[in-house]
């Protein structure tokens, strides 16, 4: 049986370390048989992602460095994904951004420059990016993107980012828009608190998980496999009628009143 | 607390590619081991998972030395 990715090239942007929600797609894309493409910002996450891919066995077609702070990296990288692969079917984004002291207190004392910046690196970079991912998918394509509960409700210490989620979700929509006529899909995962290198720069983060545990329906935590799987089926042709949406990889918690 | 300086120091060579003689328990993340504050919250989510515990937010931004980790291990768990 071919696998549901087999021979598909998908860009990978944001693996920080094991714990990243982008490690559980990857594992998910490896095992659907994906071409993977990684991204990285700096050396020591070069360095990191190495390490782990030897450790799992998992083979890059290609990393490129890429910092989404600035047009010209997504550019770059892109171009020269372009020149060694040529076309690519997905792109995972998993990035995003905010000063530690504007994820906790009071939301009005957010800086005007700590509120731009969580836009830009969290809510722009995907405008940037499915620009310059667009001319690669010439045989259609699928962008998924990571978000949370707290861009439709006001969740404590989330803050900034919740803010800069909500506007990720709602460029979600404008580019499914934009990029539907062109064959490309664009969609977002909004999972359950999970406990990365991200989720800790939240403060209070402990609490939140344990609320999951006790009031979802499903009872139980989201991990990072889960919503690499939900990925998976965004990635893959078995969601080809969806695009512009938000699915919940929660345990159900958001249904919850 | 020699075991746990020598899995702390274990950890903090794997996860900061610190060279090994200069993890002492003076040795400061960031001034000595060239660590990052993103580093730092990594190193503190390893040390959880490893004496499985939980490190509280206030406790976590106070320790700044090898030896402010392995006591903080020491004394609460």
């Amino acid at each position: 049986m071919t696998k549901l990715l087999e021979g598909k090239n998908i860009v990978v942007m944001g693996v920080a370390n094991e714990r990243s929600i982008a490690w559980g797609i990857t594992k998910s894309l490896h095992n659907a048989g994906a071409n993977l493409i990684f991204t990285n910002r700096q050396e020591r996450s070069y360095k990191k992602l190495t390490k782990l891919l030897e450790k799992h066995n998992v083979e890059a077609k290609q990393m490129v460095n890429c910092d989404v702070a600035s047009d010209e990296s997504i550019q770059n990288a892109f171009q020269k994904i372009k020149d060694d692969i040529g076309v690519i079917h997905g792109v995972v984004h998993s990035v995003a951004f905010a000063n530690r002291d504007d994820l906790k207190g009071a939301f009005s004392d957010t800086s005007r420059d700590g509120f731009l910046l969580a836009q830009e690196i969290s809510a722009f970079s995907l405008v940037a990016v499915t620009k310059a991912a667009k001319p690669l998918m010439t045989e259609g394509g699928s962008i998924v993107t990571q978000t949370y509960l707290g861009s439709e409700r006001a969740v404590k210490n989330y803050n900034v980012m919740g803010v800069a989620k909500a506007s990720l979700e709602a460029s979600v929509r404008y580019l499914a828009e934009d990029v539907g006529k062109n064959g490309i899909r664009v969609n977002a995962v909004s999972a359950g608190p999970i406990r990365t290198l991200s989720a800790k720069g939240v403060s209070g983060f402990n609490e939140i998980n344990s609320i999951i545990e006790e009031k979802s329906p499903l009872r139980r935590n989201v991990d990072q496999d889960q919503v690499g799987d939900a990925s998976l089926f965004f990635l893959s042709d078995l969601s080809r009628g969806v695009t512009g949406e938000v699915l919940h990889v929660d345990s159900g918690y958001h249904i919850i009143g | 607390m020699d075991a746990i300086f020598e899995k702390v120091k274990e950890i903090i060579v794997d996860q900061l590619e610190a060279e090994e003689d200069k993890v002492t328990m003076e040795a400061s993340f960031i001034d000595d081991l060239e660590a990052d504050s993103l580093d730092v919250v990594e190193l503190v989510m390893e040390l959880e998972d490893e004496f499985d515990m939980e490190i509280a937010e206030e406790d976590a931004e106070s320790i700044k030395t090898v030896g402010d980790a392995v006591n903080y291990i020491n004394s609460n768990r």
